[in-house]
Parts: C-alpha cells; structure tokens; sequence
C-alpha cells in the first residue's frame, strides 16, 4: 500500500512499473527525489526573461507601425503586416512551447515528487498570463526564480520570486515609485500630467499570499509601508545593460527609514526591501501559513493538525530549508492515511492518464483545450493566489462530466492493445478496490474499461 | 394536455415511469406556491474588486474629477442616469435597461469585511458570513436548503468549476459550454453505480448528467430563435494558451492589449452565455437561482482599457441573459456584485488600489423603478472610508436578504440566522421587487 500511496499521493501518478519500483523503501523511493541543485528544468527554447523581454518589445514595435498604417499615418506594406503577424505567432508559439515542456516533463519524469513540489511552489508564486508581457515570462519565472531553489532556503525562494521580471510585472511592481522619489519631483516638474506614484499590489500579496498570511494581524499602514520598502524594485530598459532583468532604481526609491510590523528599516537602498524580506521569510507566521498549505496541497484538503505542527517545526528548526521540509512530510505518518482525500486537480489528473500509458501529450492541442473545459486554463490562474486546490472546487457536476468526455476520447486513441486488467493494477497498485477492479473486467470494450479506469473514484484521487 | 394535468396525475405518471422525480417536484409545487416557483435569482460576482467608480462614475460628485486625474471620465463620455451618476459607456445595455426603470445602481454597497484581501473579501461575499471563516457554505445554497422543506429549487452555477457562493448540502448544478453527452454510451450508467457509495462524485455525476439534458434543450431552443443565432455546443473556451482568450465562462484572464476583435468575440461569447443561461432557466423545472462569476477586475495599473473590456462582457452575459429569457425576465431579479471597490484616488500606475464599497447593479424586469439603491456618501475629504475609499453606506447582505424575502419569499427568520448567520441586525432592503 506505501508504494501505491508514494506514487499517487506523493508523486504525478505511476508510469508502468513505477509502483514496483517503490516497493523495496517507498518512503526512500520519495526521499532520493530531494536535491540540493532544485527541481528539473522543462526541455524548451531556453530563452531567458532577458530575450523575451527583447522579443515582446519588438513585437510592440511591430504592432505600433501596423496600427500607424491603419490610419494611414504611413505606407501600408503587406510585408510590414505580416512581420507582426509573424512575431504576434511566434510569442503565442513560444508560450505554447514552455507549457508543454513542463506537461512533457510531468508526464515523463521518474521523479514525480520532485516535479510535484515544483508545482506546489510555482502555484505558491502564481504569476498568471493576464498580462501579455507577463505571459511571455511564465516560463522562464519557472525555470529561473522557482526550479533552482525549491529545495534551498524559502528566503532565497522569496526574492528570486520578488525580483523576477514576470513577479513585477504581474503584480505592478515594475513602474512603482516612490511619492518623495527623485522620479516623482522631475516628473511633477514636468507638469505633473504623467502618472507616477506607489502601487501596493506586490507588497500586499506577498504578505497576504506568500509569506505570513492574511491572518497575520498587519495594517493597511504596513502593506503601505512595505510598498514603499519596494520602490525602486524595477527591470531593466532597452537601453540599459540589464535590459530585461531586475534592477533597482535608487531614483524612484522612496527615500527615509520606515517602520513595517512592528519593525524599523532604516536602510536607504535596496536593502530595505530585502531586509523585509528576510524578517517576513523568517517568521513564525509565515512558517505556519505556508506549512498549512503545504499538508493540504499534498494530504488533505482538512489536513490533521498534527501533521502541520510538525512540519512548521521543523521549518523553524532549520531557518526555512525547503529539503528537510520535504523530507519531513515525507516521514509524517499522517501523510500515509491509506484513505485518499485528495481530488486531483485537472492538471494532476490530465498528466497522471499520459503516465498510465507511458505516454506524453505529443502538441499543446492535446493538452490545452482539456484543461481549458476543466477551468485551469494553461498559465491561467484567476488570480494571485494561484490554482484552488480543493475538492469541491474541482470534483463539480459540470468538470466531471468534462472528465469523462475527455476520458472516452483519450481511451479512444490509448486503448488499443493493453490489458485493461493490467493496466488498473499498474495505475493503482494495492489502492486497486474490488468495485473497480470488477467494473474494468467487466467492461464491453477495452475504450470501455480504459475509461471505467480513470474515471473511477481512486484514480481521481490520490 | 397540459392544461388538464393536475399535480396527482402527474405524480403518479412519474411513479409509473419511474423518471426525473426532481422535474415533477417544482412542478408539483407550482400551484401551491403560486407565482413564487416562477421566480428566478441571478447573482454575478465579478472578481477582482471591481471599481465602483468606473462602473457608475459620479460624474456630478465635485470631488470625482479631482481624485481620479487622469482617468477621470467626462460628464459627456458616460451614459447619464441621473445629475450625479453616469453608466460606463461599454454598459448600453444595462442602460437601456435603466431607462426603462429596469436596472439600478447601488453606488456605495459593501460586504461586512473590511481587510481589503480578495480571497477574504470573496469567502465573505459567498459565504455571507458576518466576517471570515465564518461559515464554510454559500449563502444561495444555504438558501437552496432553506426551501427545500417547502418547495424544490434548483441552483445552477456557470463555469466549469463551483464557485463557494453555491457549495453546500444541497447538490446544485455547473454548467459551462462543452460539446453534448452522447447518451447512447453506457458509461454513464456504468460510473453512476461505481459512484454509489462515493458521498462526493455520485451526486455531483449525478447532477451533471442532468444538466447536460437540460442544456441540450436550452441550446436547441436557442438555436431556433433567430435573433440569438445560437451555435449549439459551441466552444469558445477551447483556446489554447497565449491566445487571448475573453471566454465566456470564465476565468476571464485574458489579456489586458486584447485587440477590438478578440473584445468582440469575448462580447459575443459572453452573450451567448447569457442566452443559454436564461434558455437553461426558462425550462420548466430548471434552475430558478443562479450564479455567474466574471474575472479580471483587479486593475492596478493601466485601467480604463482593463475595465472597458470586462465592463463590456458584463453588459453582453447581461444582455444575453435578458434576450434568452424572453418573457421570464418579468419574473427575474440580477444582482452584480464585487468583493470590494477601490481606491477613490488614481495610483501611481494609472490604476487604482484595493479599497472599499462599490457600485452593485440590480437589474431585472421584477425590479421596480426608482433611484440609486441605498445613499451616496459623497467622495468629499471627510466622507472618505479611511481617507481613500468610497464609504460604505450599505451592506451587501441587506440588498440579498430583501432580494430573497421579496422575491423569493424566503421567511425573514431563516434570513437572519441561517442563510446569512449573525445578521438580525442587517435589515432586509424592501420594496425592490
């Protein structure tokens, strides 16, 4: 029963013969998955925020003179046109491409754990495509801020996340200034029509969100406070040698020392905002909001309260080592209940039917469009707080009927030659309960069988 | 033949066949509970805090101008409703409305909460809680238990998945645009028995199936009224990513530079959702409460092009919703509503920060005529919530409680307890219907 438990709960899924292989020391079988370098990288272009920061401002380039033609303001070429169309094509491309590779790497990794606890982390750190700038940075956010520290301290986690371009374009970071800043009186001088000021929104999801929680006790003064701790957090222009990547901008800073929680900063740089950063990342509340999350994501939408006690101790113990964190839940008794009280969410449960037939999703076509009709859209969270992660969000009249069209279909194309017998015991192991096993050896069909399978309660579970 | 059945002939027609005892229940009830089973509820909840002053700007206010500079909008940019209060232009059809007495503002509405937290504000919205964490259910399926003991009602939520304000005891049904079960497969049958005894999937299965046959014949329906030229199990969310979306039903997290065409496929699918969702409630036996959620109001920087886009798919879900409900909407109430509105200053980034109250639209063809919905404090400096948000002069709870007493006719105790625990001291806002 661990084995099954390691794979499903703890992992993507099995892939054939992955519960096999978990049988001699499941809980080792997890533990081996934790290392120091960070979660896998997903095998795409590579581009870093950089060259895509350099690639959307060509492509608004392009769509400024298109516009210009259209009202006739210049000569209308049909080549000049189809150059943004072209570029319009290539970023949508671009950010197709970096979905797939991580559903690619979803569906083929033997590690699943490690790739679970990216996702964990990158849904912590939403950044969500509402924004075209930010939807092109969706990928390398992951593969630059996230990946390589989800197993090293959650304050490194922290300001790579708060620093990456796609954070502080998605949460308004970039163009926030300072009401006293250097920026603020040039550009009052200037008569005042552009619009400079403070944009609290990155400062108050990261307390609210990331760090200590909404519980937490802190003000509107703080969140404003903290806000002004981050002017100055910006990227990098054309022009500018960091182009595309996180500078700070002492100009648009708001200058004097400030007092946030209780605490006073009076640094007078960028160190005010990551000394905030340091204080939030090492408290206790944040250890207990975040632990809390961890035990729902991975055990239970009610997660016992023991379970996260533990966890939250050992987080403090350890000044916020995400890999003995890991290791922690891994060892928690709690997490092993053979009951299974999480539903998957559609992207769990979408890669998890690929693993079952050792199988990736072969174009975004594949995978987009279920994901879509299931409501998590590709790189589409609702909002800052990312994806929700429980059941009755997900296990809705409407998303299971979904489920099911879409199981029909995909057993449609998977479930040719394989011994549907076979296959459940592959999928679930000792997890396998006699209704469905009976319900798969009696199908009509092996279409049948293949979606009586990953419909049944157990595989929707985990 | 309908004309001569009576609710004992019908009971026991449904006995005989052994079917769809859940249509005959609100039927059943109809006579008794006369005019009440027509009655239809319709909440949006737009998501994100959505700008009360955007939506309804007071144009005659002396302070508007001043605190929102640059985005201010001209007296001749917006529809007029009354010397102080205009609609955003992308609100025509809600404005039609209003013109025929058949839609309000309610300019300063907010929840009790006050932490200016979405996820906060929201659970507060849907739970109808007096703060959070109150209750874990949502006050229309609470509602829906409410009745239950009296007559049957069904709720429906639009979207692919179910939004708090409609989870509870009672199984209430999603819906989201899709293709159409093929009904001739036996595996829907074959996972209702795996489903038997699991307390989640079987009636949530359960009731899915049952709404597919229901938006078979709503979208038939639609389809056969020319004005809608409704395309039956069209597919609009079904776009794959970096594609800005503006679907329907929906995560609206589309794209912010959306281009004119990619609003007016967004307007058009949002219309067609509408459509189909007055089609869902118009058949006998459908849902008689309803909820819609619309995303993407969460405008920091950048806003009039934000909000334009989303203000235009809620005049379209609106205006569709009107048009398939066809003579039914002399039965309706539509309640829109947001967590929290904003700051009444612009922000340093052309938006606006999270802040307070905010402009709630009823709408409906029960609605009796009249002015703005509860008072407008004014944005003058002392009036200010905090010194940055419009005041509060209204509780959302109230405008439901009335809304549920009048139209509804659910009993004022049961208001004060149970659908929205702890609030005796709300009172029901009366005389809208």
């Amino acid at each position: 029963m661990m084995a099954a438990i390691a794979v499903t709960r703890f992992g993507l899924g099995a892939r054939p013969g992955e519960i096999d292989a978990a049988k001699v020391d499941p809980q080792g079988f997890l533990i081996g998955q934790i290392r120091r370098e960070g979660a896998d990288i997903p095998q795409d272009g590579g581009d870093t925020s950089a060259q895509r920061f350099e690639q959307m401002r060509q492509y608004q380039q392009q769509r400024k003179m298109e516009r210009e033609q259209k009202d006739g303001q210049a000569d209308k070429t049909a080549a000049n046109i189809q150059t943004f169309k072209d570029s319009q094509r290539e970023l949508r491309d671009k950010v197709n491409a970096d979905f797939l590779a991580r559903a690619r790497l979803g569906a083929n990794t033997p590690a699943g754990f490690r790739e679970r606890w990216a996702l964990f982390w990158a849904n912590h750190f939403t950044v969500s495509a509402t924004k075209q700038i930010t939807s092109v940075l969706i990928g390398p956010f992951e593969r630059e801020a996230i990946r390589p520290y989800v197993f090293n301290s959650f304050e490194n986690l922290l300001v790579a996340s708060s620093t990456h371009p796609a954070m502080l374009t998605y949460l308004d970071q970039a163009q926030s200034v300072g009401p006293n800043s250097q920026v603020a009186f040039n550009a009052a001088r200037r008569g005042g029509k552009s619009k400079v000021g403070l944009n609290e929104n990155l400062a108050r999801e990261i307390m609210e969100l990331h760090t200590v929680g909404v519980d937490a006790g802190y003000t509107q003064a703080d969140v404003t406070e903290f806000a002004r701790a981050l002017t100055g957090f910006s990227i990098g222009r054309d022009n500018e040698e960091r182009a595309g990547q996180f500078v700070f901008r002492v100009n648009a800073h708001e200058p004097g020392g400030r007092t946030i929680m209780g605490r006073h900063y009076g640094q007078s740089d960028v160190a005010q905002g990551l000394a905030v950063l340091k204080d939030l990342a090492a408290d206790p509340r944040t250890a207990r909001h975040v632990c809390g999350q961890i035990a729902r994501h991975f055990v239970s939408d009610t997660p016992p309260p023991s379970l996260t006690t533990r966890l939250e101790r050992r987080w403090m113990e350890t000044g916020g080592d995400l890999a003995l964190v890991a290791k922690t839940l891994v060892e928690s008794p709690e997490a092993w209940d053979p009951t299974p009280a999480k539903f998957k969410t559609p992207y769990e449960y979408a890669l998890s039917t690929w693993r079952l037939i050792g199988a990736e999703p072969s174009a975004i076509e594949r995978i987009a469009p279920i994901l879509t009709g299931l409501g998590q859209k590709p790189f589409s969270a609702p909002s800052p707080k990312g994806w929700p992660e429980d059941a009755q969000t997900w296990a809705s009249p409407d998303g299971l009927i979904k489920r099911m069209q879409w199981a029909q279909g995909f057993a449609a194309t998977a479930a040719d030659r394989t011994d549907p017998n076979a296959l459940a015991v592959q999928a679930l192991g000792d997890r396998l309960t006699p209704p469905v096993a009976k319900a798969v050896s009696r199908a009509e069909t092996r279409k049948e069988a293949f979606a009586l399978l990953v419909m049944s309660p157990e595989f929707q579970r985990r | 033949m309908t004309a001569q059945i009576n609710r004992r002939s019908l009971l026991s027609l449904g006995v005989g066949l052994g079917i769809s005892v859940n249509f005959l229940g609100s039927q059943a009830f109809a006579a008794s509970e006369g005019g009440l089973a027509r009655k239809k509820l319709v909440v949006i909840i737009c998501r994100g805090g959505m700008d009360g002053l955007s939506v309804s700007p007071p144009v005659g206010d002396p302070d508007y101008a001043r605190l929102r500079g640059s985005i201010a909008m001209r007296r001749d940019e917006v529809l007029m409703l009354d010397d102080t209060f205009g609609l955003h232009p992308e609100l025509q059809a809600v404005h039609a409305l209003a013109l025929k007495g058949e839609a309000r503002i309610a300019p300063a509405i907010a929840s009790p909460d006050r932490a200016r937290s979405h996820f906060e504000a929201q659970d507060v919205l849907e739970t109808g809680a007096a703060h959070v964490y109150g209750t874990e259910t949502g006050w229309l399926n609470r509602t829906l238990e409410s009745l239950a003991p009296i007559r049957r009602v069904e709720g429906l939520s639009v979207g692919s998945t179910a939004p708090l304000i409609l989870r509870g005891k009672v199984q209430a049904a999603s819906w989201s645009p899709g293709k159409l079960v093929d009904e001739t497969a036996r595996l829907p049958t074959l996972l209702q028995d795996l489903y038997k005894n699991d307390p989640m999937l079987g009636p949530a299965f359960a009731r899915g199936l049952e709404t597919e046959a229901m938006a078979q014949t709503a979208m038939t329906a639609m389809a056969a009224s020319p004005a809608m030229n409704m395309a039956a199990a069209s597919t609009p969310s079904m776009t794959p990513p970096g594609t800005p979306p503006g679907t329907p039903q929906m995560t609206m997290a589309s794209q912010a530079t959306a281009g004119d065409k990619q609003n007016k496929a967004g307007g058009d699918a949002a219309r067609k959702l509408g459509a189909t969702l007055g089609g869902f409630m118009i058949q006998a036996g459908g849902p008689q409460i309803a909820a819609v959620s619309l995303d993407g109001f969460d405008t920091h920087a950048g806003q009039p092009g934000q909000i334009a886009t989303r203000l235009s798919y809620v005049d379209a879900v609106l205006d569709g919703l009107h048009q398939g409900l066809g003579p039914e909407w002399k039965n309706t109430l539509v309640i829109a509503v947001t967590e929290f509105g904003r700051t009444a200053r612009v922000n340093g980034t052309g938006g606006t920060d999270h802040g307070t109250a905010s402009t709630g639209l009823v709408l409906g063809g029960a609605l009796k005529r009249g002015g703005i919905i509860g008072d407008w404090p004014t944005l003058s400096e002392k009036a200010l919530f905090e010194n940055r948000d419009t005041a509060p002069t209204l509780d959302m709870r109230g405008l439901f409680k009335g809304a549920l007493a009048d139209h509804m006719g659910v009993d004022r105790a049961i208001l004060d307890s149970k659908v929205f625990p702890d609030s005796a001291g709300v009172r029901p806002l009366t005389g809208l219907v």
